[in-house]
């Protein structure tokens, strides 16, 4: 295969990315997927009536990612990649949806974002999957729903309490995220409009950007400032597992666990604000450095906090887990299998709840992950109790990987100049946020200024996933398995 | 047993006592503090700092319903805007989300929420609202909930969040409204009986925030309905969303 070989956060001329015919460009995907590597993004680019489409292949156990495009006409057709390669189902259809791409043979081509069924009567309405049976009912959730939470809709096909099939459509939260990131030529605008793509996934989002447009204006931020990102990033990370330890927790009704996890994840969203201002870390990250330094008052009063949490969990965990009420509702609820998941091309920790040995942070590493190497954490159940448990053990290893960080803290520039951005190029960068890998496509014009944006957040890999934990599971089990995952509306939506 | 018992000590009480009293770490981005004398030539390159364009000149003044509390416009102002960690920034009309010079703190409490006698009398003992998140990236989400938690405890003003519109005394909106989410907020909000009250909170519910110019927001139901509370920031502290409810019940 020869395609372009690139690292995470590699900015390359467009020109030196490959141009293959349709054929080679898709039997190379097929045949590269098959060979144990990944789709990493399949996106397309329209440019009036030409539509380029870029795919990028990563090999995880290389630190390599592969990149080539081929360019098909408007209207035109091929043969759909997803009867070979599943994972690829949703970037088919994204591509169908923006571009118009006809991926031939697609089981099942249906909306993405738009023509959503009941929103626009002028059009045409999208019918759900119907099951036939006197005695299959269906169940429409959303997109309003019950709690305080993003909209989307579920619609069950159930036989009393037993699901056979969950179909998930979303598409209400879409802002047109990449447009403005395009429109709007400004850094500062585009690094809060990052902040923004998911609001529980804020430094992951503004990182993941700030890497991409650092490294096509050819700058290096100083060690300082790489670790205070780091810091920040798994401090995001120990905030949002202790928030679905406390919310997994009242789903089942186990009150102590919900009041536990909940208080301890105050503690820790306090120490992102008494660093930069604001509880979710908005506002720390700028374009070639961070806005807010850690100083020594900071620093020790950050690792004071993150230890007396990491105390406190591991009473509350210990007695939660060996509790039978409540294993016995997490213990083989929404069992996603190690086949399926790499079949659908899961990826983050609900990947790694599933046996795959998947993250960002070893197999593309960014940041101070470079220098700072972790291991990766897998469970095999890929129960709901592995994608709660899984949580547990991230945050004993974030705190672990603070405390290291933190220790040879020493002084750094916060901010490097910026400068202009290379002209036609193209970078992508890689991020393992809390939910999963986060990949950021950026292509800049002849000016220098960003021309197209992709975006994929892990929610795009792992909302299916979701749809076949909940197969013959109870109905009842839903709002649990869907707690499990916890993904991103907005970062699907766009 | 015995495990238990001591997790639930360690844990022990959590629930800020005095709600309208609380501490808040002085790093919390919160009422601005303006002053035009400290203005030093530089007001374009502080007009133009904003990426929701929330400043205007003459007065210069921040719009609350507007600004996401970056305070990227403080680092550049030579101290003619300062971000002080006053939490009570609700308020009850648009007007009142512009603050100048003219507007201290204390000015703006003084009647940033009028007491209303017929919302106190049906309201002021129990309030149950539906949220609905209208494209919200799930950061006012979050502190919506997080006012329910053991620290912030809401509900023991009798404030709560409930499931059903049909259950509910009011709407609160999140958001900037996507178009595929007009249709649903319109209806949730029809669903709700009268009399009903509309609390938009965050910036992008109150003003489209930074994705006010989108071609794939649709406001146009804010044409049509009052808004009764605006509950400002990005995302809003919980103590800034329950202490503006409080005030408006009161």
């Amino acid at each position: 295969m020869n395609w372009s070989e690139i690292k995470n956060l590699q900015s390359i001329s467009q020109k030196e990315i490959p141009f293959f015919p349709a054929d080679k460009f898709f039997s190379d995907i097929i045949e590269s997927v098959k060979n144990g590597r990944r789709l990493l993004n399949y996106f397309g680019i329209s440019e009036s009536d030409k539509v380029k489409i870029y795919c990028l292949i990563a090999d995880d156990e290389l630190s390599k990612i592969f990149i080539a495009y081929t360019e098909l006409n408007r209207g035109e057709s091929y043969s759909s990649l997803t009867i070979d390669i599943p994972a690829s189902h949703l970037f088919e259809r994204e591509l169908f949806e923006q571009c118009g791409i006809i991926p031939e043979g697609h089981p099942w081509l249906k909306p993405v974002r738009k023509g959503i069924a009941g929103i626009n009567p002028n059009e045409t309405q999208y019918e759900f999957f119907k099951m036939l049976g006197e005695e299959v009912h269906e169940v429409a959730v959303g997109p309003i729903h019950a709690g305080i939470i993003e909209p989307g809709h579920f619609r069950f096909s159930a036989h009393g309490e037993l699901v056979h099939n969950l179909e998930i459509q979303l598409g209400f939260q879409h802002r047109g995220v990449e447009k403005l990131f395009v429109k709007n030529d400004n850094i500062l605008y585009q690094t809060k409009l990052a902040e923004s793509i998911a609001g529980d996934s804020v430094i992951a989002h503004s990182g993941t950007f700030l890497r991409a447009v650092e490294s096509l204006m050819n700058i290096n931020v100083s060690k300082r400032v790489k670790i205070t990102r780091a810091v920040m990033l798994e401090l995001e990370r120990i905030a949002v597992h202790l928030g679905d330890l406390s919310a997994i927790s009242n789903d089942i009704a186990y009150l102590t666990g919900n009041s536990i996890f909940g208080a301890l994840r105050t503690l820790i969203i306090n120490t992102s604000m008494n660093i930069c201002g604001n509880r979710f870390g908005r506002g720390m990250m700028k374009p070639g450095g961070v806005n807010f330094d850690i100083d020594e008052t900071k620093r020790k009063s950050l690792i004071d906090t993150i230890n007396k949490v990491n105390n406190d969990i591991q009473i509350a965990v210990d007695v939660m887990f060996s509790s039978a009420s409540v294993m016995e509702r997490l213990e083989k609820t929404g069992i996603v299998s190690k086949e399926t998941a790499i079949a659908i091309g899961m990826v983050g920790m609900a990947a790694r709840a599933s046996g795959i040995s998947i993250d960002a942070r070893v197999d593309h590493p960014f940041g101070a992950y470079q220098f700072f190497p972790i291991h990766k954490l897998t469970l095999d159940s890929g129960d709901v109790f592995a994608r709660s448990y899984i949580r547990f053990i991230e945050i004993q290893q974030s705190v672990k990987i603070i405390n290291d960080l933190l220790a040879d803290f020493q002084k750094g520039e916060l901010t490097v100049g910026k400068n202009e951005m290379q002209k036609e190029s193209f970078v992508v960068s890689v991020t393992e946020g809390w939910r999963g890998e986060i990949v950021h496509c950026l292509l800049t014009d002849e000016t220098g200024r960003i021309k197209n944006i992709k975006i994929k957040d892990p929610s795009f890999n792992n909302w299916f996933a979701i749809a076949l934990a909940v197969r013959e599971e109870g109905i009842s089990d839903f709002p649990l398995c869907n707690k499990s995952f916890n993904l991103s509306y907005c970062g699907f939506d766009l | 047993m015995f495990d238990l018992i001591k997790a639930r000590k360690n844990h022990g009480y959590q629930a800020i006592k005095n709600i309208a009293d609380a501490k808040i770490l002085s790093e919390h981005r919160g009422f601005p503090v303006i002053d035009e004398s400290k203005l030093n030539g530089n007001v374009e390159s502080i007009i133009n700092s904003c990426p929701t364009k929330a400043i205007s000149d003459k007065p210069l003044a921040i719009n609350l319903g507007k600004c996401i509390f970056c305070g990227e416009c403080e680092k550049i102002s030579y101290g003619a805007i300062k971000f002080s960690n006053n939490y009570k920034i609700g308020c009850d009309s648009e007007k009142k989300l512009a603050v100048d010079s003219s507007v201290t703190y204390e000015k703006f409490l003084d009647s940033a929420i009028e007491a209303k006698k017929e919302i106190h009398k049906i309201f002021g003992r129990s309030l149950k609202l539906r949220q609905v998140s209208a494209a919200g990236c799930n950061g006012c989400e979050m502190e919506l909930n997080a006012c329910g938690n053991v620290n912030f405890d809401m509900g023991r003003f009798g404030i709560d969040f409930v499931a059903s519109p049909k259950h509910a005394d009011g709407i609160v909106i999140t958001g900037p409204v996507s178009k595929n989410m007009s249709k649903a907020l319109s209806d949730a909000y029809e669903s709700i009986s009268e009399p009903k009250i509309v609390i938009a909170t965050g910036a992008c519910a109150i003003s489209g925030g930074l994705f006010a110019d989108s071609k794939e927001i649709n406001r146009t139901f804010f044409n049509n309905v009052k808004v009764d509370l605006f509950i400002p920031g990005c995302p809003p502290h919980p103590l800034v969303i329950i202490n503006a409810i409080l005030k408006f019940l009161e």
